[in-house]
């Protein structure tokens, strides 16, 4: 057995927190680039200068690159030859994320009681999955996710005899009623497969991948490609203005389900889809 | 490119038109979902709101403090159609200018036009590119609302588009 102390993933939750908020992923950064290089409408094109500039006011100033700092998802990849030593592995997690979020004077965005909005102004707890993966390394994530993009996200439990155009068509109308109120060019994720819960978190898992990473499933991939494609003849654009920037990109994930159904679930996202990773 | 400067009359907001880009310099007041909801709790039980809505500028915003006293770090925009059912007694009581992202409900258009005031965008998810524009920040009310009391801003060449103007007429409707 590897023994890690929850110390050290204490402080790589707290530099991942900082890092994710105020250094925009390269990936993404890369796709703004690239529409901003592509894209010829005029007012497309200053908004997406400025988000540009924002990345770099953001890393430069240790500013949050956007004002919601989230609801800090934390997801574990941790290695069944590793036992965690020095304390309570969730109490560290939470205490990397308080740690990184007062570092950063970033926002007190949680409420502890969701019905009645008491006790707010806090920092955490974070979300936080785990899985338990071979060899005796722990990988961890952190992203910071927005609401205004995650109150538009969607789940449909579909018939198993659904046709693929019947999941583009649920996908690119998830993105139309977001319209311009989650902060477009949207990056979308995409979970099909599985059960209910399942189906969400692969969703929310596909916003940590690289943007546009092409789906290892061959029907996802073409289906990816149709949707990307679709979504970017809304006409929604940058700010909900117009024009042909409306997605980033989508990523898909799958897993198997039943034969009597097929859980799709869309994780919408902004053009400051956020997350940080670090193996130790 | 329209410029304003100062402290905004509805009167003056009169000619302006849906799409039109504005830079402000100004005050501006924050207000998101429990601000409203208290405001409106307020206004509707007789009282007074805490803070002086006549041709207040309102922004919907819940900003990140910065290490620099008195500024903010981050303070971009917030969904707005979350305030559509607190909008009408703002409205009501002076409000001139709202600014958020985002569409509306319909009945804003014909809130704002009825009210005479004008509904801004500006840019959604550049909250560290608009921090830089507040050049001053103050608690005005709510501080135990932590991010989302209403603070007064004093911004410089804040960046606007009318999305909805004093005519109702929506940027956003029939978009997408």
């Amino acid at each position: 057995m590897r023994k890690i102390n929850v110390r050290l993933v204490r402080e790589a939750v707290k530099g991942l927190s900082l890092e994710a908020n105020t250094v925009l992923r390269k990936d993404i950064l890369g796709a703004l680039k690239k529409a901003y290089k592509n894209k010829s409408e005029k007012r497309a094109k200053n908004i997406l200068k400025i988000l540009l500039e924002n990345a770099g006011i953001a890393a430069r100033e240790k500013r949050a690159i956007c004002q919601d700092t989230g609801l800090p998802v934390v997801d574990l990849e941790i290695g069944q030859d590793v036992s965690f030593v020095g304390g309570d592995l969730n109490d560290a997690i939470t205490q990397g994320v308080k740690d990184g979020y007062s570092a950063g004077y970033f926002r007190k965005s949680v409420v502890e009681d969701p019905i009645t909005r008491k006790k707010i102004n806090l920092l955490t707890p974070p979300v936080t999955y785990m899985k338990i993966v071979a060899g005796n390394k722990v990988r961890i994530t952190v992203a910071p996710k927005g609401f205004g993009s995650e109150n538009k996200s969607r789940i449909k439990m579909f018939k198993p005899t659904a046709a693929i155009e019947d999941i583009m068509d649920f996908i690119v109308e998830t993105v139309k009623l977001a319209g311009p109120d989650a902060c477009p060019p949207y990056v979308i994720g995409v979970g099909i497969g599985g059960t209910f819960d399942k189906a969400a978190l692969l969703s929310k898992k596909a916003l940590f991948l690289p943007v546009n990473s092409k789906s290892g499933d061959k029907a996802a991939a073409r289906l990816q490609k149709a949707v990307f494609k679709n979504i970017n003849k809304l006409n929604i654009g940058p700010m909900g203005l117009g024009g042909s920037a409306t997605c980033l990109g989508v990523n898909i994930l799958t897993a198997p389900t039943h034969i009597a159904g097929l859980p799709v679930s869309v994780n919408v996202s902004c053009h400051a889809t956020r997350s940080a990773a670090k193996v130790i | 490119m329209i410029s304003i400067k100062g402290q905004i009359k509805k009167a003056s907001l009169k000619n302006l038109k849906a799409g039109q880009e504005v830079i402000y310099t100004g005050t501006i007041l924050t207000a998101r979902d429990q601000a409203h909801k208290k405001i409106a709790g307020v206004l509707a039980s007789g009282g007074k709101a805490p803070v002086n809505l006549k041709d207040a500028v309102i922004y919907y915003c819940g900003p990140t403090p910065y290490g620099i006293k008195n500024t903010v770090g981050s303070a971009g925009p917030t969904t707005s159609s979350r305030m559509d059912d607190y909008t009408e007694p703002v409205l009501k009581a002076g409000a001139a200018a709202l600014i958020g992202k985002g569409s509306r409900d319909g009945k804003i258009s014909k809130l704002l036009r009825k009210y005479g005031a004008v509904y801004f965008v500006t840019i959604a998810g550049a909250g560290a590119y608009l921090a830089k524009k507040i050049k001053k920040v103050k608690v005005a009310a709510y501080k135990e609302l932590g991010a989302e009391a209403v603070y007064e801003f004093q911004v410089e060449d804040f960046p606007l588009v009318v999305a909805i103007d004093s005519r109702g007429n929506d940027l956003y409707s029939g978009r997408g």
